[in-house]
């Protein structure tokens, strides 16, 4: 490829200036700074553009560009030895040239940095009040639903279901499992200093039965299955799907939103369930192999020492842990606007503020019930 | 239609450069063939408008061209080189040479759209940023969009608007060959015009060659060299537009005499 290039000559009329080669955009770092620094010292200008092989647009913006400078100067360009059609790329070119070019945006500075912590602010309330709206609107729509139950869409619910619940059974048991082996492990190096080893079963299970199971179940059902209601929800929502159901009529709550809620309300407190045996499993295996506390002896002791309320507490919450979950998850998606990366951010905003909400409640749960002393 | 091009469209086979030449061609999805044994030549500096009816493989046919799709047989050879087969550095090079407009403009969206056409010229050029933006924003006033819309998001655009950021984006490099899938869909009518004229302008001035998939009979009137007509699994004729009026096969007939048809050629 011919480089391109430019070379200028004064003579007694002003200035010649010399451009060949292939004027391409590829090949334009080489005489870009050339053309930039071109600046007319006196006279008209003579561009002679014989030796010009190829032109697109990128060089007939160099062209264009230089010569608009130069007639601002108050002098007048000539173009030479220029093929009729390269002639009309460059017409095209020089009366499409922006008078003010679009910039990017400035990079934000101090105050717009105080701007935006109001926004947020302001933002957050905002949020909190929407939040609460579609909490109410869900929990509506849900009374509806109890009233009227023909109105469930079941096919939606039984697959909802079994995303939400029947395929997080093997991550929720496993994980179960190994809260029991952890607790037992960890409780029993801290109890044989006291000679109390027996205790470890109630360690175990109060903790397990109490927070733990359906603590940590809630927080992996936020990550697996609020993620997935944000995202599914949320591109629907980029695809205009939603509106699409609006005109025909069908209420986005009642197809979308209460078959997850439905499903989760009926899966977490299942899921927590089996967490809660699982850990009691991993933990009673535990204590055998470590302490010699045989199956036998756990079962006895967890029977007599460990009240119904302890497992009653933690099965209590589910219901609610699931609630947030999943309307947290839908209300995140209904804010989804435009595009992709807005649905990006959301399933991530839908995750965090989940998990957080989740664990702002069972503190809540947690003082509620020692004050009830139980 | 100017002289020139008449006489271009004239020229025998033995003067006229192929920049695109599929042979035997065939595509299947499962059990469906979509096309079987299709033929399709592309010449340089003109603009071959593709129609045919709803699912006959006119985006397929696009999307095989330029490697989006893999074929069940056949080959491709596009500015002579094998796009299916060849080595791997030779297909790098040649897709600098061309440009897709996607149907909906497939714009990135999280950049905005001064960002979307200054990514191809930031990907394979050496040029300072004040020229990429300044060629940028050139690209955006050419396909006819308001400076104002440069910093804006492809969300934020209406879909008109999205088809000609995705026409600045496919021009950026000033390829060769330029892609376009229903271009002027959605566009007003005096926007789908004044985008004609400009590919007119461009293909005339840079001898680009347009390969459109289009159904908009004013720009085949208005703009396409020749049209090729997919039916029946292959291009079952291709030719001037003129000529298609001639032709006896039954949706051919209907599409080129209709009312539609009839308008857009007392305005071409």
């Amino acid at each position: 490829m011919t480089q391109p290039m430019i070379q200028s000559e004064q003579d007694a009329n002003g200035v010649c200036l010399r451009v060949s080669g292939k004027l391409l955009t590829q090949s334009l770092d080489t005489v870009e700074k050339a053309f930039a620094s071109f600046q007319p010292d006196r006279g008209d200008v003579t561009v002679d553009l014989t030796g010009v092989e190829a032109l697109d647009t990128g060089g007939a913006w160099l062209i264009a560009d230089l010569a608009r400078r130069v007639r601002s100067g108050g002098a007048k360009v000539q173009f030479e030895g220029l093929s009729p059609a390269h002639y009309a790329l460059l017409d095209t070119v020089a009366e499409n040239i922006p008078d003010k070019p679009g910039v990017e945006a400035e990079r934000p500075g101090f105050v717009d940095w105080v701007a935006s912590v109001g926004a947020r602010t302001a933002g957050a309330w905002k949020d909190t009040l929407s939040l609460l709206g579609f909490l109410g609107l869900t929990l509506h729509r849900l009374v509806r639903t109890i009233l009227m139950p023909w109105r469930l869409r079941r096919a939606a619910l039984v697959s909802q279901m079994e995303e939400t619940g029947f395929k997080a059974i093997p991550i929720v048991a496993l994980m179960g499992f190994l809260i029991g082996v952890v607790l037992a492990f960890q409780g029993a190096t801290q109890l044989k200093q006291f000679g109390a080893e027996i205790f470890v079963v109630e360690l175990i299970s109060i903790s397990v039965l109490r927070e733990l199971g359906i603590l940590l179940t809630a927080i992996i059902v936020a990550g697996r299955s609020g993620s997935a209601f944000t995202a599914s929800i949320g591109s629907m929502k980029v695809q205009e799907e939603i509106d699409a159901m609006r005109t025909l009529g069908l209420d986005p709550i009642e197809v979308l939103v209460i078959p997850r809620v439905v499903a989760l309300l009926i899966m977490l407190p299942i899921l927590g369930f089996i967490a809660d045996i699982a850990a009691l499993i991993g933990g009673g295996l535990m204590s055998w192999i470590d302490l010699g506390v045989s199956p036998g002896m756990f079962a006895t002791r967890l029977k007599e020492n460990t009240g119904i309320w302890q497992f009653a507490i933690g099965m209590i919450k589910a219901p609610f842990f699931a609630l947030v979950i999943g309307v947290i998850a839908c209300w995140q998606a209904m804010q989804v606007k435009g595009s992709a990366q807005s649905v990006g951010q959301r399933t991530t905003a839908s995750v965090v503020q989940s998990i957080f909400l989740v664990i702002a409640l069972d503190a809540l749960f947690s003082i509620f019930f020692s004050e009830l002393g139980i | 239609m100017d002289g020139a091009q008449l006489e271009q469209t004239s020229k025998s086979d033995t003067q006229r450069e192929a920049v695109i030449r599929v042979r035997n061609l065939t595509n299947q999805f499962g059990p469906q063939v979509v096309h079987q044994n299709l033929n399709l030549d592309v010449w340089r500096g003109e603009v071959l408008g593709i129609v045919g009816g709803s699912g006959t493989g006119k985006s397929v046919l696009l999307r095989t061209i330029v490697g989006l799709n893999k074929p069940a047989a056949g080959s491709i050879e596009v500015l002579g080189v094998d796009v299916l087969n060849g080595p791997e550095d030779e297909r790098r090079r040649i897709e600098r040479h061309w440009g897709v407009a996607f149907q909906d403009g497939a714009l990135f969206s999280s950049l905005t759209v001064l960002q979307n056409v200054m990514a191809p010229l930031r990907e394979h050029t050496g040029l300072s940023e004040s020229l990429m933006q300044a060629l940028g924003s050139l690209k955006i006033s050419l396909v006819g969009l308001p400076q104002l819309s440069c910093g804006k998001f492809p969300a934020e655009l209406s879909g008109g608007m999205r088809k000609r950021a995705a026409l600045a984006r496919a021009l950026a490099l000033d390829p060769e060959i330029v892609f376009l899938d229903e271009p002027t869909a959605g566009l007003d009518p005096i926007g789908a015009a004044a985008y004609d004229e400009l590919i007119g302008e461009l293909q005339h001035a840079l001898g680009l060659t347009v390969f459109m998939v289009t159904h908009d009979l004013d720009s085949l009137y208005a703009i396409c060299d020749r049209v090729a007509v997919l039916a029946e699994k292959r291009v079952l004729v291709e030719g001037p537009i003129e000529e298609m009026t001639k032709v006896d096969h039954p949706w051919v007939q209907e599409y080129f005499t209709g009312p539609r048809a009839r308008a857009a050629q007392e305005k071409g």
